[in-house]
């Protein structure tokens, strides 16, 4: 209900005009990387449309996207290079769709992710969210679909979902381009380091695991030390993931640092 | 030295730990992540108890997905938008015809003839390249003009999933992956899209089986093929005012033999060279989107029909000069392609077709879109027929689907000839693209060649038995 707000003056074009400047596919120079994630049919194609102007075929079906698309945006001066991933229920399995997804979140090191949920379906929606927040540290939720949820009899707190989550929330409709722009400017905002957040960890109640957790990260430390998501690295090595104990042995996680956003220099500037 | 050492403690420190916390991990992790999960949607969440009165997904649903009448009201689904595609198309087809071939053909002719082009070049690129490229565009565009936006209509409104709900079932009864009926829906579209979408699927042996069987959902190449041999040889049998409805539910007949087909070989595949264990997914069924008719017209417009249309003329170019070489270029005073046609007739009435059905086949290898030209184009020329053009290997003007059943029926075809080619449209090799794109995605010579030769020799055994059938019946 609360978008109801500022429907207007986000509708119109011209309220946009000053700020964002769709590049299409052209991606040079970027200052700033930003993927877009989330469970398969919840519209990462629609907000990647609107982001870029670009057409990339949006189906009312899961599974459309399979390969990652990418394009451009400028937004106050700056300019983004937007990759919309494929759609997945979460992180952990290994169909080629679902590891396109983690890999580019994990290797790509996006300065920033946006999580598009579904908001008629928040709950399980959450599940990747969390997983998400894992491996990465700036994102964003977007509450996709709200006027459905809305009119579906299902509210959210925003507020209550961004202080448990760290992230922060917005709700919108891209189909029509509402909160788009409420959702930019927070993606500029963590970009450039003025947002900064402070993700959910997940807690685990196994004692056993938390200890063999521990365990792995104090090596991966002293092997890594600026690897950033050491604990969810952990956690891959004791499932086993081939694709992670590979990035071991030929070095490309250790090329991982927890790196500052590129932005936050050229605040300080 | 010290870094692979220290990795490979990492890896057998994992490796032990793992044995010792033993083979609940997977499931101690979702309870984790889903308990967390629930923590946060139970405090930021409220559903309002007041349920609608009247919920029209959920009716729709009910309807659309019935065991019952979910399956035939896809049917008619399918069948209203080929009957739509099939009464639009005719007239834009005969109007860019005569704008492209009988006003603008001519004046090239003569541009060239006057700026003293020698024969043969004005031969290659007006009555080969340049025709072909015509004939391509007034054939497809208008039935892929409407064909495209109905169905990405029915897609934006959330349909599909429907489809592959209804379908689900009898995939895994075959062996094979329930999401293997999304990659045939994106089949419909083309079968390089198809493959690439088998990605969804987890189970590489699933997965193989998608993408073999892929190629019996009849692409964008396909559609106006049939619909135009469904129009002469099967509309024609009905009266007048029936033809369309005849027309549509012979193209139907054959969409559904592609999905039988696809389910048949699933279920040999899964049985002998693919053996294995099903698995399951959950299919989420999305809501109901009113679709945005403009957005799709535009999209379906631009990214569905002027990509396709594209590529046709893309292929069109190269193959029309190849039909007008093949045509003019003569040993012992007979054009080559008519000593291939000669040699090849023989074998090809076995199996209800002919010679230059086959070759049309051997030149379309790059795009299915173009065989219906190149069979009209061979035909005139082993047939020497003047009345529709300049000689050999022009195409000529076509004011209507009237005038190229008057070449066929000239050239000797029957109904068993139609209907035999709308079998072998089916079943044939893919398209070079689509063959290029299995060898990508599987990076696997022996399930790419068993991709290309299977579907070949299907459609072979079926026309040669239609035509046994039908010769002992007549």
């Amino acid at each position: 209900m609360k978008t109801k707000e500022n429907t207007n003056c986000a509708n119109c074009p011209v309220h946009n005009v000053g700020h964002l400047k769709k590049l299409g596919i052209n991606m040079d120079n970027f200052d700033f990387v930003v993927a877009l994630a989330g469970n398969p049919n919840t519209g990462k194609s629609t907000v990647f449309n609107y982001f870029t102007g670009l057409r990339q075929h949006t189906g009312n079906w899961p599974g459309k996207t399979v390969t990652r698309a990418e394009g451009g945006f400028e937004y106050e001066g700056k300019k983004f290079k937007v990759v919309d991933l494929p759609g997945t229920y979460s992180l952990l399995s290994t169909s080629a769709d679902e590891e396109v997804a983690r890999d580019f979140i994990l290797f790509g090191q996006p300065d920033v992710t946006v999580i598009i949920a579904d908001s008629t379906r928040l709950e399980r929606n959450l599940n990747l969210v969390l997983q998400i927040l894992e491996i990465t540290d700036r994102a964003v939720l977007c509450l996709n679909l709200i006027d459905e949820a809305n009119r579906n009899g299902i509210s959210i707190n925003e507020r209550i979902l961004s202080k448990q989550l760290g992230i922060p929330v917005i709700p919108t409709t891209a189909r029509s381009g509402q909160g788009i722009n409420e959702l930019l400017k927070i993606i500029y905002e963590i970009a450039t380091g003025r947002y900064v957040c402070k993700p959910f960890k997940m807690k685990t109640h196994s004692s056993d695991l938390n200890k063999s957790i521990n365990e792995l990260v104090a090596l991966l430390s002293e092997q890594f030390p600026d690897l950033p998501n050491k604990r969810w690295v952990a956690l891959r090595l004791l499932e086993g993931d081939q694709s992670i104990i590979n990035s071991i042995r030929s070095g490309e996680l250790g090329n991982l640092k927890t790196a500052p956003s590129s932005g936050l220099v050229e605040i300080e500037k | 030295m010290s870094d692979n050492h220290n990795t490979d403690k990492i890896i057998s420190t994992a490796n032990k730990l793992r044995w010792e916390i033993g083979e609940n991990l997977y499931d101690t992790l979702m309870e984790t992540i889903y308990q967390n999960a629930q923590e946060i949607a139970s405090k930021a969440i409220t559903y309002s108890d007041k349920k609608p009165p009247f919920s029209l997904d959920r009716t729709l649903d009910k309807i659309l997905t019935s065991k019952y009448f979910g399956l035939p009201i896809m049917l008619l689904m399918l069948a209203l938008v080929f009957w739509i595609t099939i009464e639009g198309a005719n007239y834009p087809s005969s109007f860019l015809a005569s704008v492209l071939v009988d006003y603008i053909h001519p004046v090239l002719k003569d541009l060239l003839t006057s700026l003293n082009s020698p024969k043969w070049l004005t031969g290659l690129l007006v009555d080969g390249a340049y025709l072909s490229t015509a004939w391509v565009i007034s054939v497809m565009l208008p039935p892929m003009a409407i064909f495209f936006p109905l169905f990405t209509l029915l897609e934006d409104f959330g349909y599909l999933p429907r489809v592959a709900f209804n379908m689900d079932a009898l995939y895994r009864k075959a062996g094979a992956h329930g999401k293997q009926a999304l990659t045939m829906a994106m089949g419909f579209g083309c079968n390089a899209a198809g493959v690439i979408s088998t990605r969804i699927i987890d189970s590489p042996r699933e997965r193989l089986i998608a993408i073999i069987t892929n190629n019996f959902s009849l692409c964008n190449g396909r559609w106006p093929a049939q619909i135009l041999i469904a129009t002469i040889f099967i509309g024609g049998l009905a009266p007048a005012y029936l033809a369309g409805i005849f027309s549509a539910a012979a193209v139907i007949f054959i969409a559904v033999l592609g999905i039988a087909m696809s389910l048949i070989v699933s279920w040999f595949l899964s049985k002998t060279l693919l053996k294995g264990e099903t698995s399951s997914f959950s299919l989420e069924l999305p809501p109901y989107r009113p679709p945005r008719i403009l957005q799709t017209l535009y999209t379906s417009l631009i990214d569905r029909t002027i990509f396709v249309l594209w590529r046709a003329i893309v292929f069109a170019v190269p193959a029309g000069m190849i039909i007008w070489l093949v045509s003019n270029i003569t040993i012992d005073n007979i054009s080559v392609a008519n000593h291939f046609i000669e040699k090849v007739n023989p074998v090809a009435l076995l199996f209800g077709l002919n010679g230059v059905i086959f070759l049309a086949y051997i030149i379309a290898i790059p795009a299915n879109e173009i065989v219906i030209p190149t069979i009209l184009m061979l035909t005139v020329s082993q047939l020497g027929l003047t009345e529709f053009g300049a000689g050999s290997g022009v195409l000529f003007e076509l004011e209507s689907t009237a005038d190229t059943a008057k070449i066929l029926h000239s050239g000797g075809w029957t109904l068993l000839t139609g209907i035999n080619l709308m079998l072998f449209s089916l079943l044939h090799n893919p398209c070079s693209t689509t063959i290029y794109t299995i060898y990508k995605e599987t990076r696997s010579l022996k399930w790419t060649a068993l991709s290309t030769f299977l579907p070949i020799v299907l459609g072979l055994s079926l026309t040669f038995l239609v035509t046994q059938i039908f010769n002992l019946l007549s």
